[in-house]
């Protein structure tokens, strides 16, 4: 079974955790404000590797925190930075 | 050696490396990969085509789903699109003249409660507004269909109705795929496994080959037809896609000695049973909420859904899970699958199949090859990336895998 830390409660099961998405982030590269606009609303970046991700700890304390994870492996990284 | 195998050792198999140039190049030998080279050559004659897999034969998804044909979605695009494919599956083992150990079993999609019956009600109206058969049936008439089910779901989920579609069916997923990939070989097609593509080839804005491990092949059009990994494939040509990669778990039981004949789906618990040729119960529900790339079953996975199906039908709680699997789906932002050109040109992609692209491999190749030979496929128009930009989403809430 994967043990996630939560920054309150320590180190839980990881069914009591809901997924809250990765940080958006539109590329620099689309300028115009209406694809922007599409971009941030639709696409994804989808990263296979290590992403920066918002968890909500449903059936803990019920707050949100921010996560580092391997998308690869569902390994929870430290926060180091 | 099976009859089956024999069947797969005179086909015209390719040894040795690739062409260094073909008219169009298939990344994925998937269902979609392969059927949409299958209709290139059989319908528009178009043979000088190549389908490259970094695995095996139908080792993506296409091996790794619940089998379940139907048309029974909540938007009349989806429906007409479904509707299509499933009676070009009801015609597939005339056409290729290979069992795909097609049956059809009717599907029965249950509501809990009246906000779900009033669901199934409205997709019931809107199905038949389509040309799909589909009715609302009462707990009376689901019970002679399935005689195993609870009605009163444990006391906690009671029927109040379901939809019945009676054109939903299952066919043996690897036979599909093998179907089409012994037709496009002996149409012409060149298929390369274990052949992975690394890059693609880039004159300015234009798609004009693919870099694989074995040397570079130049191609008038490249099609992408990549399950869970496609965002690597679309990052390397510029596009943007709205996917997100999921899990999807399903198991099966040990063999059940008596017939189960529907596949049954529930709109409130999230989850689908249905019997397999040889009696085992196959149950899936939705896939995992967070978006992963990891191909791994969960113990809480497969406790949450048997206790889900249990509800329902008790005598599953005798059985024992024997066998579970994990693909990797490309999840569209809309629910709804993304087919045709992509802005670059030379570069179309097939994807956004999520949990329910088996069901759609004959129309998404056929109306794919339609589009690369005629410039024209009026079905999957609706499908096309530019309908986000164009405020057009396809929003559909009609798969058991999400709700």
């Amino acid at each position: 079974m994967l043990w996630v830390e939560c920054p309150n409660c320590g180190s839980r099961p990881f069914e009591e955790y809901r997924y809250g998405n990765v940080f958006p982030v539109t590329p620099d590269t689309i300028t115009d404000a209406d694809a922007r606009n599409v971009d941030y609303a639709w696409m994804q970046d989808n990263i296979a590797g290590v992403t920066l991700e918002r968890w909500f700890h449903e059936s803990g304390c019920r707050r949100w925190f921010t996560a580092k994870r391997d998308t690869t492996s569902d390994e929870f990284l430290p926060l180091d930075d | 050696m099976n009859e089956f195998v024999e069947t797969l050792l005179d086909l015209p198999w390719q040894v040795g490396d690739p062409k260094p140039a073909y008219d169009v190049v298939i990344i994925g030998a998937g269902g979609h990969g392969l059927a949409t080279a299958y209709y290139l050559a059989t319908r528009h004659g178009i043979t000088n085509v190549c389908v490259l897999d970094s695995n095996f034969i139908g080792s993506g998804n296409s091996g790794r789903n619940t089998t379940i044909i139907r048309s029974n979605y909540g938007i009349p695009e989806s429906v007409a699109f479904y509707q299509h494919s499933l009676e070009m599956y009801q015609r597939l083992e005339d056409e290729t003249g290979c069992w795909i150990m097609h049956s059809q079993k009717g599907q029965i999609w249950l509501a809990h409660s009246v906000s779900t019956a009033r669901t199934e009600q409205t997709r019931a109206l809107m199905n038949q507004a389509m040309g799909a058969k589909t009715d609302y049936i009462g707990p009376k008439e689901i019970k002679d269909l399935c005689p195993q089910i609870d009605l009163s779901g444990g006391g906690r989920y009671p029927v109040h109705g379901a939809s019945y579609h009676h054109e939903g069916a299952t066919a043996r997923h690897d036979r599909v795929v093998w179907a089409y990939a012994q037709g496009a070989l002996r149409a012409g097609v060149h298929v390369h496994q274990h052949t992975p593509v690394t890059g693609l080839l880039m004159d300015g804005d234009r798609v004009t080959g693919v870099q694989t491990s074995k040397g570079n092949i130049s191609a008038g059009t490249v099609i992408s037809a990549v399950g869970g990994n496609v965002t690597t494939v679309a990052n390397w040509a510029g596009v943007r896609l709205p996917i997100r990669t999921h899990a999807l778990q399903a198991f099966v039981t040990n063999a059940h000695a008596q017939e189960f004949a529907p596949i049954v789906s529930s709109n409130d618990l999230v989850f689908y049973v249905s019997q397999t040729p040889r009696g085992q119960m196959l149950i899936g529900a939705e896939y995992d909420r967070f978006a992963s790339y990891r191909q791994a079953t969960s113990f809480a996975y497969l406790q949450a859904c048997s206790k889900k199906s249990i509800t329902m039908f008790p005598f599953l709680s005798k059985l024992r899970i024997m066998r579970s699997w994990t693909g990797i789906c490309d999840v569209s932002t809309d629910f709804s699958p993304i087919m045709g050109d992509t802005g670059v040109p030379g570069f179309m992609i097939s994807t956004g199949w999520g949990t329910w692209g088996f069901k759609a491999i004959p129309a998404g190749g056929e109306q794919l090859a339609q589009l690369v030979a005629t410039g024209s496929a009026p079905l999957i128009e609706p499908f096309g990336l530019d309908r986000f930009a164009k405020e057009a989403a396809m929003a559909d809430p009609s798969s058991a895998g999400t709700r």
